[in-house]
């Protein structure tokens, strides 16, 4: 029988702060073999990357492990000084972290990062480490790596600069990899690539691979073995096939079941029946002018430069239905959603609500038709005011209640809706959790009484159970106040659940819309063929 | 045992006074001796200017009680009249406590005021090139820079020269305290607006700017009741820290002679009228108020300094 790679025992790590004593990582155990892709799953401060961190001795004070062992092929590594820790970094154990932008220095070329690298760890002279960089770049699936090893990291796009992190954390061919959300910060079509790189490396090198992330859907695709953690200890173990297809655990089962998949067909509720589309939107066009200033093209002779976000698109959303929209970073559907509730101005075309023009400033009836609920629940509630007051906001601009105590009556009423408590409203907003803030968010886009409300990707920065419980709450007020949604979304899983039709859009253009199931079982267009393909989906396991 | 405490905590609002107490600026201040000397320095300094009409033991600027034979008293002695004296007297036999306790009244009151000028000016000005971007803040921010290229107390001299051309010289005594005043706030806005504006511009690009904005809130209450609470952390910051070099400026004015007027002395001018007779052995007459103004500006100055690192999550 082979000996693991790595091998933790009983690990605890605490943090000693103000208000006592917190236990991130609490009594974890496990092994990974050669060759093998350990999945650790878990909603954010599981205590996934704290694991990982403290195998890699790289814990920020005031934490620290408290108890447990770490043995690496045997040799116990949790209690080495850190010089030694620090030279088995990077030479036996490989880091990739989530954010390409900051793991690569900018101010070196990615071979001179790389030759370091090598040369540090393995007794090579410049030319061959040289060589062994353009190497490890090709393997990684860097196209043209003699010529792009002399390239600098913002020459690179980021799913290219992952694949050169990779390269770096392969280089002095370390026995174990800690990928930490490697693919979280990545498009889609990206992400799929990555993935494929990373499993294919270590099988070829037979490293073992400890795989942390959050997206139980990349796990799927990737490893062959998982845990799942849940404040700081873990849940339930086994292969990732049994985990997903028969999770023993109730938090497992909950998990599982709150992932929404793309091949979900669950509930289609019937879309009442009108003559004429609430929201029309027709032949829209927003280009942003990043020119250089009027002086430099005039002395320095510096080209204008006109980015066309949105391309002629023109959509409409019935009365009653959820519209989804999808696409990948960049390709323009949140400025859509800004020129859909009047925040920009589109360069041409025009959105109509109930045949009115948005750009051109709506009457107090109308405004207080349109509402938005935005993607980071942190930074869309201020975080100044007491809760009651920003619920209370709309209806106090829009002048459509008259005392201080029918507001408060209101608000209590919105609170109860979203499953908030009514006392809430005494409440700062950073009382509250992520979800609870959503659910905020969506208490205080409730209170103007609005007919249509546009959701720029509501459940991003949200876990996955919670993400469930938002897009239930969703649901559960579409159905009791006929609403109308706009639904922005990267995540093809969440459009499919909510959606009634759905538009794709790729660089500014949509390129394909029509009704949801159509377009998820029968995509025409090329882009939403390879972007369906793309997502690691739980449904696709074995 | 912290879940308990949280869900109690979750239940009840707790008062506006223990959420403060509780809270993590004032952790580190309950954590830091410096800071708890200097608040406590701070607060003696001011409660003792403030109350100097009652507990100082002579009035120096009523001509009557004076007397010249009570000149040079060394401190804790008795002068030739029988007067005592803590911390002596000087040439025209002012007792030197008391014009340090008026004295360190008017350096507050042009401190604070002249603070509180500049915070407005610079906080408004900042408000708007933030959110405004574009020509108005191109304009007000290039006015910064230049005046941020001149040393604050030349700006200060320059705008007290000015105001001296134009105000007619009957009324130039009774002015000389608000003239100062507005010298000094005029040669710090820049700062405040600085601040105010990079804050600002990351505040606007907010979600719960665009949320208000999207049901129709004027601009102008936007930026006072959205925008402002949230950009007032850095500005209480430099406001500390201004207040003790506003002090200081005052000071640097009044010892050049061009601050207030004789009559009512500031600690600057107490400063400058000692000067004279250090070099003739009567070192108390400078040494006191000295010895004031430097530990008021330390004081204030490391409250400052403990504000910026308790504000600053980074250093946390």
């Amino acid at each position: 029988m082979t000996e693991p790679i790595i091998s933790v025992r009983n690990l605890v790590v605490e943090f000693p702060l103000r208000r006592g004593l917190f236990t991130a990582v609490d009594g974890v155990s496990f092994d990974i073999m050669p060759g093998e892709i350990l999945g650790v799953v878990g909603e954010s401060g599981a205590g996934k990357s704290m694991t990982g961190a403290a195998i890699i001795g790289l814990i920020e004070p005031p934490g620290r492990i408290a108890r447990g062992e770490i043995y690496l092929k045997g040799c116990r590594i949790d209690n080495l000084p850190p010089e030694e820790m620090s030279s088995l970094r990077g030479k036996r154990i490989g880091m990739v972290f989530q954010d390409p932008l900051t793991s690569l220095n900018p101010l070196y070329t990615i071979g001179q990062q790389l030759i370091e690298t090598i040369r540090r760890h393995l007794p090579l002279n410049e030319a061959q480490a040289r060589q062994r960089a353009i190497e490890l770049l090709a393997e990684a699936g860097i196209p043209n790596p003699e010529t792009r090893i002399d390239s600098y990291p913002h020459q690179f796009s980021g799913g290219m600069r992952q694949r050169v992190v990779i390269a770096l954390a392969l280089a002095a061919e370390p026995e174990l990899i800690i990928a930490d959300e490697p693919t979280s910060a990545l498009d889609v079509s990206v992400q799929a690539q990555i993935i494929k790189v990373l499993k294919k490396l270590c099988e070829s090198r037979g490293a073992a691979v400890m795989l942390v992330t959050h997206d139980m859907g990349v796990i799927a695709e990737t490893a062959s073995r998982m845990i799942v953690m849940n404040k700081g200890k873990i849940v339930e173990t086994g292969s990732v096939g049994d985990i997903i297809k028969r999770p023993k655990e109730d938090y497992t089962i909950r998990l599982i079941k709150a992932i929404p998949s793309i091949k979900d067909e669950t509930r289609r509720h019937e879309v009442p029946v009108s003559p004429k589309p609430l929201v029309e939107v027709k032949n829209l066009t927003r280009d942003f002018d990043l020119s250089p200033g009027f002086f430099d093209r005039l002395i320095k002779g510096s080209k204008r430069n006109v980015v066309h976000a949105v391309r002629d698109v023109s959509f409409d959303i019935r009365k009653g239905s959820t519209y989804g929209l999808v696409g990948e970073s960049g390709s323009g559907k949140s400025t859509c959603a800004r020129m859909l509730v009047g925040l920009i101005k589109p360069t041409s075309g025009n959105v109509l609500l109930q045949g009115e023009d948005i750009a051109r400033g709506l009457s107090q009836e109308r405004r207080q038709m349109v509402q938005m609920i935005f993607q980071d629940p942190y930074a869309s509630l201020n975080p100044r005011w007491r809760v009651g007051d920003i619920i209370a906001e709309p209806m106090r601009a829009l002048k459509l209640v008259s005392s201080r105590s029918e507001a408060e009556d209101r608000v209590a009423d919105l609170l109860q809706r979203v499953r908030l408590d009514p006392i809430s409203m005494r409440k700062y907003p950073h009382e509250f959790s992520g979800g609870q803030r959503q659910r905020i968010a969506i208490a205080r886009a409730l209170s103007s009484q609005p007919e249509f409300i546009v959701c720029d990707e509501p459940t991003s920065a949200l876990d996955v159970s919670v993400q469930a419980q938002v897009l239930d709450l969703m649901r559960d007020l579409q159905d009791e106040y006929g609403l109308t949604y706009l639904l922005i979304s990267h995540n093809l899983a969440v459009v499919r659940q909510m959606a009634d039709d759905v538009g794709v859009m790729h660089s500014g253009v949509l390129v394909e819309q029509g009704p949801v199931d159509t377009i998820f079982d029968n995509p025409q267009a090329d882009y939403t063929r390879m972007l369906l393909n793309a997502v690691p989906d739980i449904s696709k396991v074995e | 045992m912290s879940s308990t405490n949280n869900s109690t905590a979750a239940q009840k609002p707790r008062t506006r006074f223990q959420r403060i107490w509780d809270s993590d600026v004032f952790f580190s201040f309950r954590r830091s001796p410096v800071t708890i000397v200097a608040a406590l320095v701070t607060f003696i300094l001011i409660l003792a200017a403030l109350l100097a009409p009652w507990i100082a033991p002579y009035d120096p600027f009523n001509p009557a009680s004076l007397n010249l034979m009570d000149g040079f008293t060394p401190p804790n002695s008795e002068s030739m009249m029988g007067n005592y004296f803590v911390l002596g007297s000087d040439h025209q036999g002012r007792d030197v406590l008391s014009t340090i306790l008026y004295g360190s009244r008017i350096s507050l009151f042009v401190g604070f005021l002249a603070t509180l000028f500049a915070m407005a000016m610079g906080i408004s000005l900042g408000l708007l090139a933030g959110y405004r971007g574009g020509t108005t803040d191109a304009i007000i921010m290039r006015i910064a820079d230049i005046q941020l290229s001149f040393p604050a107390i030349l700006i200060a001299l320059l705008i007290f020269g000015i105001a001296r051309g134009i105000i007619p010289p009957s009324k130039q005594e009774g002015m000389a305290v608000w003239v100062l005043i507005v010298a000094i706030g005029l040669a710090n806005w820049a700062q405040f607006a600085r601040t105010v504006r990079g804050a600002t511009m990351v505040e606007r690009q907010k979600d719960y700017v665009s949320a208000a904005k999207l049901i129709g809130v004027h601009p102008l209450r936007i930026l006072v009741r959205h925008v402002l609470p949230n950009v007032m952390a850095p500005v209480l910051v430099i406001a500390t820290i201004g207040l003790a070099l506003a002090i200081i400026e005052e000071a640097t004015l009044s010892f050049l002679g061009v601050g207030v007027p004789p009559t009512q002395p500031s600690l600057g001018t107490l400063i400058r009228i000692g000067q004279q007779f250090l070099f003739s052995g009567e070192w108390w007459i400078l040494f006191f108020p000295a010895i004031t103004l430097v530990l008021l500006a330390l004081a204030v100055n490391l409250l400052g300094d403990w504000l910026r690192d308790a504000l600053n999550p980074r250093l946390r």
